[in-house]
Parts: C-alpha cells; structure tokens; sequence
C-alpha cells in the first residue's frame, strides 16, 4: 500500500506500537504507585491501600480521578506558559526514551516481519543519554516558573544533581559499549542472546550504572530535590491537580524505563535465560516466543522496579555534599578505573 | 514535494524562527528555550543529512548539558527583570553592520560548496555515523583531535586553579 511514496502499512504498524509501548508504560507507572505503597506497607508491617475494590486495585483509578477533579491553581506571579510547560516535558522526556528499545523477539503477522522495536536507530544508547539530559528541563522550568524560593532551590538541586550523575553513567556505560562494538541497542541484546550476559563481565560498571539510576530519577537516597523538610515540597510545591500528577507520574515512568534500560544493558534484554529460542520457536510458534520474551524483559525490569522501592523504604536520604562528593569523588573515577580495565583486557584478549 | 523536502522546510522555518527569539524576546529565559528548540531543528537537519551521531551529540552536549547551565546562572540571577538599559545607539549601529558583515562572508563561503546540491541524504553516505567518523577521527587527524583534547584538559585544569580560594 503506497500512496504519495510513503509506505502506509510501515507507518500504521509503527503506530500501533508506539501506542501500545506509551499505554504500557502508563499502566506500569500507574500500577507502580500502587506497588510502592504496597512495599512501603510491607516493610513497615502495615496492610496498605485496601479499599478501593479487591485487595486496593482500584486504588490508582480513584487517586488518578481524585488528581483530575482537583482546583487547577495557578500563581498569579508565576510565568504561565513556563509554569504549564514544566510538567508537560517532564512526561514528554519520561516516554521518549522508550522508542529505542527492543521489546521483544520480533513477530510474524502476515508474512510481514515486525521487530517489536519502534526505531532501530544507529546511535541507540546515545538517544537515551540524549532525552535524558534533557528531562532536568521540566524540574528547572517548573521550580523556577513556580516563583518560589523553595522551589527554585529544589530545582537547582535537581539540575546539579542530574548533571554530575549523567558522566559517571556514560563512563560507566562505555566499558558495556566496548565489549559490544555497537550504541546499536539491538545489538547490545543480540551479542547476549542465548551467551553470557554483560553483567558478567561489568558488575562494577552495573554498579555504578545503578546508583546513577537513582539519581537520574530523582529517587531515595537521591530524592534531594523534593526532601521535604527542608524545602517544604521540592519543585512542585506551587502545582496541584494534574499538573503535580504528571510530574508525579513522570517520575513512576523514569522509574520503569530504566529499569528495562538497565535489563537491556545488563541482563541480556528480553532473552529468555536458559532457553533456546530458536529451538523454541520451531515447537510453539515464533509469535508466541515473541510473546514470552517480552514478559522476560517486563519481569526483569519490574524487578529492578521493586529494588528501586526497597532502597527507598530502607535507605535515608543523603546530605546535599555527601551527593555531589559521591558522584564527583568516588563514582567517576571508579567509572574510569573500570573503564581503563575493561580496554586493557580486552586488547589483551584479542591480541 | 516529497517528505525529505516537507521536513527540511519545516526544520529551517523552526530554526530560523526560534533563532529570531532569541534576539527578540525581553525575557533571558524564553532566550534560552529558543536557543534550545534552535538546536533540536539543526540536529534535525543533520538527521536529514544521516549524520546521526552528530544530531545527537549536539542535543547531549548543547541543548542537555552547556543550555542546562545557561538556565541555571539566569535562574541564580533573577535576570529575567528587564532592568537592562538601553545601549548606546552607535554601539547597536556598529552591531549590526558586524553581524551583517559576518552573514556576507558565511553566505559567500558557502555559495559554491556542494552542499547547495546535497540538502539531504537519506539512507546514503554514512560519513556521519559512529563507526565511520570514529575511524577518521583515530587515524587521519589524530593529531588534531589529541591536541584539542589536551586543550579541553588545559581549560579544565585553569578553571579549577582560578576558581580554587586561597
């Protein structure tokens, strides 16, 4: 089907998986808010939410509906187009990542392969490194718009902090490109396909790849940009209704997406470990194996979901110099003396 | 008019435009915000050209890291009172015929470069991905890229000395 050079069915398929890709995310984050109340419950020895249908399913429904109904206010003296804008890119930045990773093994549906990745683009994991440095627009923009001494400071925190942590993360992901040869994340997943994951090979650089996770998000024992009792709110102090849900909301999403970053680069991706799957495929079926191998990818990234709500409800926060000296002092030259290692073994090897 | 044409129109509208208020616009932040949608249009065109890893780099390193910390002096600064006075009007004359002269001499230089007949270049020419450009790079000007880098490292060892208190 072509009509004005540009082959429609291509696009329509590439549609239908970004919106089955946005609408995943949504629910995940959706249901996370739930699993992290549910964890904090566990660890505390409470029950938790329980109310809203069977065992407080419901809940995220009833505190999405509660969000939306909410009085929209808006600072007389903040700037209004920045003030609307900051939640916007900090949901826009959370979901963009997402277009670059493998979901899956692909699928056969009428003759027509169709890998379960939206764009298979050459730069891969630059493309990720590239959202994500921009996803400190929507803390900074919002803080700042907001007009408010609390807020700005939140902002500036946030932005400080995101920026020291993204170099030790890219040192910490060269050694993974070094091994791979490739940013191309499809193939990042397809030299650990049915071999040895990287994490086997860069459990230091996994390390560190994580602890700059956390600070990427804007998690506990990096949630410095909204510690309450120092700065009432954080950067949302001003917002309410949908608007402080959405920057809410980004935050579950960041969440997840890097936790199915982090299984793509470390834990061979939608790989099913211990199986074959091109055996696999010949007795099932190769939609099906398409199938089990993105459940694989959601296990092992909601488990690194589960981590992220464990660290915290287990871990206080940390002082605003302890961060910047454990990003400046000790995570970078970490990251590079991993660095240096890995280059050296593997000239060694292939020598 | 195909697709690349469309795409290449729209970007150079966006560019130009955001370009525009950047110089026009009171507030320093709106500034800012335009001088970042500048470089998401110019990465756009570099996509057009398949120079991906330069599009990307622009966006890591321009438009996420040097723009977050333009942002963030602005915000420290409160500049965005416009308290600024007027210039002295010889000085703006003077301004804009330095500007223009510059203009003249970027048009005439690449007047006749053979990027008037190659706007685009889709799926062609992979001079601009990673593993081409790494390897031009590392053997034909190693020699000037080691010496950019060790004035990076130069730079970087001064801001620290200058910026150390006694």
């Amino acid at each position: 089907m072509y009509l004005l050079a540009i082959d429609w069915i291509f696009i329509i398929e590439k549609l239908v998986l970004i919106a089955a890709i946005v609408t995943l995310s949504m629910v995940v984050a959706m249901y996370a808010t739930y699993g992290e109340r549910k964890v904090a419950a566990f660890i505390q020895d409470r029950i938790g939410p329980n109310r809203a249908g069977p065992f407080g399913l419901l809940q995220p429904l009833a505190d999405g509906g509660k969000l939306f109904f909410k009085e929209e206010i808006i600072p007389l003296a903040s700037s209004k187009f920045l003030f609307i804008l900051g939640p916007l890119l900090a949901m826009v930045t959370a979901l963009l990542t997402s277009a670059v990773i493998p979901w899956g093994a692909s699928m056969n549906i009428g003759n027509r392969t169709v890998p379960l990745q939206v764009a298979d683009v050459n730069i891969g994991i630059l493309y990720v490194f590239g959202v994500v440095s921009l996803g400190v627009y929507g803390i900074m923009l919002g803080g700042w718009a907001s007009n408010n001494k609390f807020s700005l400071l939140a902002a500036i925190r946030g932005a400080s902090q995101m920026v020291s942590y993204e170099l030790a993360m890219g040192l910490s992901l060269i050694a993974v490109l070094m091994l791979t040869g490739s940013l191309q994340m499809s193939v990042i997943v397809g030299e650990q396909y049915n071999a040895v994951w990287n994490i086997a090979y860069q459990p230091i650089g996994f390390i560190i790849f994580f602890i700059c996770a956390l600070a990427e998000t804007n998690r506990t024992p990096f949630d410095l940009p909204e510690a309450e009792n120092e700065l009432n709110f954080g950067y949302h102090q001003e917002y309410s209704s949908m608007k402080l849900g959405f920057y809410l909301f980004a935050e579950y999403i960041n969440m997840f997406i890097s936790g199915v970053i982090m299984a793509t680069l470390y834990f061979g991706g939608y790989d099913i470990p211990f199986v074959n799957e091109a055996s696999l495929a010949q007795h099932i079926g190769e939609n099906w194996v398409a199938l089990l191998t993105f459940l694989t990818l959601m296990v092992k990234a909601l488990f690194f979901v589960f981590v992220f709500m464990w660290i915290r409800w287990t871990i206080p926060r940390f002082r605003f110099d302890q961060l910047m000296h454990l990003g400046w002092k000790r995570l970078i030259p970490l990251a590079l003396l991993n660095m240096v290692i890995t280059a050296v073994v593997i000239l060694w090897l292939k020598k | 008019m195909n697709i690349t044409q469309l795409l290449f129109w729209l970007l150079t509208v966006i560019a130009i435009g955001s370009a525009l208020m950047i110089v026009t616009s009171k507030n320093p932040v709106y500034s800012v915000l335009g001088l970042i949608v500048t470089f998401f249009a110019i990465s756009g065109h570099y996509i057009l050209m398949n120079a991906q890893f330069l599009a990307i780099v622009n966006i890591i390193v321009y438009a996420g890291a040097i723009m977050v910390l333009f942002l963030f002096v602005i915000m420290l600064m409160n500049l965005s009172r416009a308290t600024e006075t007027l210039k002295n009007k010889w000085l703006q004359i003077v301004g804009a015929i330095a500007g223009s002269c510059l203009f003249l001499v970027l048009i005439a230089a690449l007047k006749n470069t053979e990027i008037k007949k190659n706007l685009v270049e889709m799926g062609t020419g992979d001079i601009g991905l990673v593993k081409s450009l790494g390897r031009e790079l590392f053997t034909t000007f190693v020699v000037p890229f080691e010496i950019s880098s060790v004035l990076f490292l130069s730079a970087m060892i001064g801001a620290v000395v200058i910026g150390k208190k006694e």
